[in-house]
């Protein structure tokens, strides 16, 4: 099951840039490339927790900001020599907003 | 059906060893055991650990994902102590647990000389994790005393590393001279020499006879009668193969647990690997074999045909800014005869051992690049009775005519180790090439090459370069970053000859090989072109590293840190409350005076930021641009004002001089010191530019640093007024912006260009300097503006907030 929020216009973030999404399982990153694409991973590095929002974004890539591993946006795993995976979270570019599927959230919520 | 694959020991062999089995696709479940508390990791790299070069998380090898991924079940700090081979079970905390295949990888263990005293605490081995923590615990302490025992490799690289966390450091040496085992006693000088002027002290011929101290280790007593005071002891005095366990269960064991060329221990179903092995007699205490052996293990274990045969091996020390190398067999002997090689004022001392023109073992210092050619010519045997007048000289004279690097890398067999520790030839890389890999990253992907303890990075590289060939033009100096072959300086030179003004532009006329750079080339191109272009050019923050962009410190939680400016470390009862307030106010955990003669205010979260920033500027206080590559602190020593040496007004003109400074934007960060005459309080000759107050007027020093590199400044000029001393620093400072490569200091610069090229443009050429000032204040006119007030303004304002809050969006 799927549902899908209105979490703001793509216009909000910068290209190449990030914003924070802010949710009771943590901050989720939401990124918009240089093509204007949108991808939205948790704002955790799994090395050690950097904020990966505030990385510098490449391609469909961040690099953490605290230890410089770099990050797919669209799979959340890690690239290169280093290993690790971050959760992506389903998003959608409609009509200049975004979309972002909160079902995880819900299913979370649900099993409390 | 699978095996159950029981492993016990975590350490580097074993880690190397899993590796294999799952790249192999080997159908096994493993369990792997470990003592210690924690997974695989690089122990070779504990030294940078120690030193804070790197940290921990740095040299992790394989973490819980990696295990997880590959369905390893881990027991992390579980000691096992019985093995029953009978019914092949490990006795467990949890009980028995059955294995197909056991394998015993439990390293060794450090060897403790039996004095009296060896119990207390604050004597420690240096083996493992804990043990770093508990030699830097005792570096907290100011002005801490460290003993090391043991002038070897390890606890030589202890000394440094203790000595690179601020403590007193006294090397304890049973032979003659440092590291007998892989020195001859004349590099064995050198490298005493080198460590005595780190500040380091060397005792040789010390023979330890009692620790002492009555809860705590306190001091050293020698044989000879001498005491040396101790906080803390490392005892770094060689290692004993951990056999205990192979010894419990009952398999042949000697020094080490005896394997055959299979790596099975007398029983087929035990295998052993890493420093607990004896193999044909021999133990082992460096990588490379180790991870010959774990190659092999994981081939018997998968049913496969292997034999392990012991690779030659040499051994470097992993102490910044000291070079030696040394492999086989320099004892002096009637047989042998001896190339030798010195240059006293450069410190470099080489020696080839020979027989029967043959080079049997090697002894460098100070110059260690024709290591691996020499090495290879040991290890194949090689006649060198040809080249013999040349040879010490190394491979660019081999032949006659010097050749360059590239020829010389081309020259090399294939067989040629690149990587020791790795065990990668240059065939290996060459296959890896063929195979597909098309980038140095690649590469060293595929080959692990350079990424052990990493010195052989440069060869790796030109290697990669000569293997793709016509794909990778060589370039004459190394590419910005992967995603170009063109060089620092070619690009710079471009961007201002061909007038390119954006980062695009330079991506796509340069033929950049990726689509958007990468975190290395991304911000090195921005300052290129905000230096070419200051009123020009669009400051792009996305390419900027996060500390720049929100113009505060990122902490490792993901908090700020807040450092005001204070004009030449001079400060007000006001700006104290200000700070004080906006302490309370943003409840900041910590309150810290730098290193940098101003206040830090530690542990902000980022969504404050702008409106503390607000209250700061309401106060008349500036970002202190603690976080850029630009213009830092400008320190300063009392002066003439109070002090009874002082020549000229060292404050006030370190004021001046912050004034007209700040705000730019450089290669790397730029620091700056007045002292008050050569007493040199404020540091002034080890800072990118300092000023030195004598009666005549300004020591203008250039080139410092006490980082990583501690660098003493070159005197550039002396200059007469206060006047000068500002012009003559905006020149310097503006050649040094349009000229080094994004992230060299200028030390590293003028190591490139040299002292006279900034001379003649600073200082000899008057319309140089005049026009480099110039264009500098020029700059100036762009980027003086104080980015916590825009910011508190609202510039950026999407960096502070969330895009959306979903925490209140309950479940449907
Ligand atoms: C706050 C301060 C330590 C302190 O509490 O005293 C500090 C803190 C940091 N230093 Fe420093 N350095 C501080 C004075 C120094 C000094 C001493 C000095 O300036 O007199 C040095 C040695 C002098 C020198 O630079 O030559 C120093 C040499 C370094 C280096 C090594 C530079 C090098 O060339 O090797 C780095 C790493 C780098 O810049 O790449 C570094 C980097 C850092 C960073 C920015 C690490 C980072 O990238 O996150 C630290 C930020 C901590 C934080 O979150 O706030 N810091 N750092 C000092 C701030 C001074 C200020 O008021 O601006
Ligand atoms: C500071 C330092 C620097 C070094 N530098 C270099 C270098 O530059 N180059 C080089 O080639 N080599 C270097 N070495 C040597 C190198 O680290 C070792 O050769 C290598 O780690 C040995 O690998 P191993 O797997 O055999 O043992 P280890 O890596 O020691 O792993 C053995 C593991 O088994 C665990 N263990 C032991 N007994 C048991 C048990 N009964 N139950 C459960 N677990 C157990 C231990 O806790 C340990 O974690 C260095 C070593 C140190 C300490
Ligand atoms: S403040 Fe400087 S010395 Fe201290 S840990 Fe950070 S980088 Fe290292
Ligand atoms: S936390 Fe991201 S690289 Fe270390």
């Amino acid at each position: 099951m799927t549902r899908f929020i209105d979490i703001g216009h793509l216009d909000d973030i910068p290209t190449e840039g990030a914003r924070v999404v802010k949710t009771p399982l943590g901050c989720v990153a939401v990124f918009r490339t240089a093509q204007d694409e949108v991808f939205a991973i948790d704002d955790r590095c799994p090395h050690k927790g950097g904020p990966l929002s505030n990385g510098i974004q490449h391609g469909r890539s961040v690099t953490c900001p605290l230890h410089n591993w770099v990050i797919s946006l669209e799979s959340g795993m890690v690239e290169g020599m280093d290993e690790g995976q971050v959760a992506t979270w389903p998003v959608e570019v409609r009509g200049g907003r975004i979309l972002m599927d909160v079902a995880r959230l819900d299913q979370a919520m649900a099993a409390e | 059906m699978t095996q159950h694959i029981v492993v016990i020991g975590a350490g580097m062999a074993s880690g190397r060893m899993l590796e294999h089995l799952f790249d192999a696709g080997a159908d096994v479940h493993v369990t792997l055991f470990g003592a210690e508390p924690r997974g695989n990791y690089n122990r070779i790299m504990l030294s940078p650990v120690l030193s804070g070069e790197k940290t921990f998380e740095e040299i992790v090898t394989h973490d819980s994902d990696w295990y997880a991924a590959h369905g390893v079940t881990t027991r992390f700090g579980e000691h096992i102590t019985a093995v029953d081979p009978v019914a092949k079970t490990v006795a467990t905390g949890q009980g028995p647990l059955s294995y197909d295949k056991l394998v015993i990888a439990t390293g060794s263990d450090p060897f403790i000389i039996p004095v009296p005293g060896k119990d207390l605490p604050g004597v420690m081995a240096y083996r493992d994790l804990d043990d770093v923590e508990r030699m830097k615990s005792y570096a907290a302490k100011p002005g801490a005393k460290a003993v090391v025992i043991g002038g070897g490799l390890l606890g030589l690289e202890a000394a440094a590393g203790l000595k690179a966390q601020g403590m007193d450091v006294t090397v304890i040496h049973l032979a003659g001279h440092l590291m007998e085992r892989q020195l001859d006693p004349a590099a064995g000088y050198l490298l005493k020499r080198e460590l005595e002027l780190r500040g380091i002290k060397v005792l040789l011929e010390a023979n330890t006879a009692e620790l002492r101290g009555t809860d705590h280790v306190e001091a050293v007593l020698l044989k000879d009668g001498r005491v040396i005071e101790a906080d803390m002891v490392c005892m770094a005095v060689g290692i004993r193969p951990a056999t205990a366990l192979g010894t419990a269960c009952g398999i042949a064991c000697e020094r080490g647990i005896i394997v055959d060329d299979q790596m099975r221990t007398v029983d087929p179903d035990i295998l052993a690997i890493g420093e607990c092995v004896q193999h044909q007699g021999q133990i082992f205490g460096l990588v490379a074999p180790l991870y010959d052996q774990a190659k092999v293990a994981a081939k018997t274990l998968m049913g496969e045909e292997a034999a392990f045969t012991p690779p030659m091996v040499s051994t470097k020390l992993k102490v910044t800014g000291v070079d030696l190398f040394s492999a086989g067999d320099f004892a002096d002997g009637d047989d042998r005869e001896e190339i030798v090689f010195r240059d006293a004022a450069r410190g470099v001392y080489k020696r080839l051992i020979l027989a029967q023109d043959r080079i049997i073992g090697i002894v460098m210092y100070g110059d260690t690049a024709d290591g691996p050619w020499f090495l290879q010519k040991l290890k194949d045997g090689e006649d060198i009775s040809e080249g013999r007048d040349t040879l010490i000289f190394g491979q660019n004279y081999a032949g006659g005519a010097p050749l360059d690097p590239m020829a010389a890398v081309a020259a090399l067999p294939d067989e040629a180790e690149i990587c020791g520790c790795n065990g990668v030839s240059k065939a290996i890389i060459l296959a890896a090439i063929a195979g597909g890999a098309g980038s140095l990253a690649e590469v060293t992907a595929k080959t692990k090459a350079s990424t052990s303890c990493g010195s052989c990075a440069g060869l790796t590289a030109q290697v990669v370069a000569l293997g793709l060939g016509d794909d990778f033009v060589i370039p004459a100096e190394a590419g910005m970053c992967g995603c170009t072959d063109h060089s620092h300086e070619d690009v710079r030179r471009l961007i201002v000859a061909d007038g390119m003004k954006s980062i695009p532009e330079v991506m796509q006329k340069l033929h950049w090989t990726s689509s958007g750079g990468c975190a290395k080339c991304r911000p090195a191109l921005n300052y290129y072109l905000l230096c070419a272009w200051p009123e020009e050019y669009a400051d792009h923050a996305q390419s900027r590293f996060i500390n720049e962009r929100v113009h505060a410190n990122i902490q490792k939680d993901g908090t700020y840190s807040v450092v005001p400016r204070m004009w030449g470390g001079i400060t007000t009862p006001d700006e104290l409350r200000a700070i004080a307030n906006a302490a309370d106010k943003y409840n900041v955990p910590t309150v810290k005076v730098t290193g940098g003669q101003r206040i830090d205010l530690l542990g902000v979260k980022k969504e404050d930021l702008p409106s503390m920033w607000a209250d700061l500027n309401a106060a008349g206080m500036v970002s202190g641009h603690a976080y850029a590559k630009g213009l830092r602190t400008v320190k300063t020593c009392v002066g003439t004002d109070h002090c009874r040496f002082g020549t000229q007004d060292s404050t006030g003109l370190g004021i001046k001089i912050e004034k007209a400074l700040w705000g730019a934007w450089s290669p790397h960060k730029f620091k700056l010191a007045v002292s008050g005459c050569p007493r040199n309080c404020a540091e002034a000759t080890c800072k990118d530019f300092g000023v030195v107050c004598v009666a005549e007027g300004y020591q203008l020093h250039v080139g410092g640093a006490a980082g990583m590199e501690v660098k003493a400044t070159q005197l550039m000029c002396t200059v007469a007024t206060e006047e000068e001393a500002i012009e003559y620093c905006a020149a310097f400072y503006q050649l040094y912006r349009e000229g080094a490569r994004y992230l060299d200091r200028p030390w590293k610069w003028i190591d490139r260009v040299g002292l006279d090229h900034i001379i003649e443009k600073v200082v000899e050429d008057a319309d140089s300097r005049t026009a480099l000032a110039a264009r500098f204040f020029h700059s100036q006119k762009y980027f003086q503006t104080d980015p916590w007030a825009e910011r508190a303004g609202g510039k950026d304002a999407h960096e502070f907030t969330p895009l959306a809050d979903l925490t209140q969006v309950a479940a449907e």
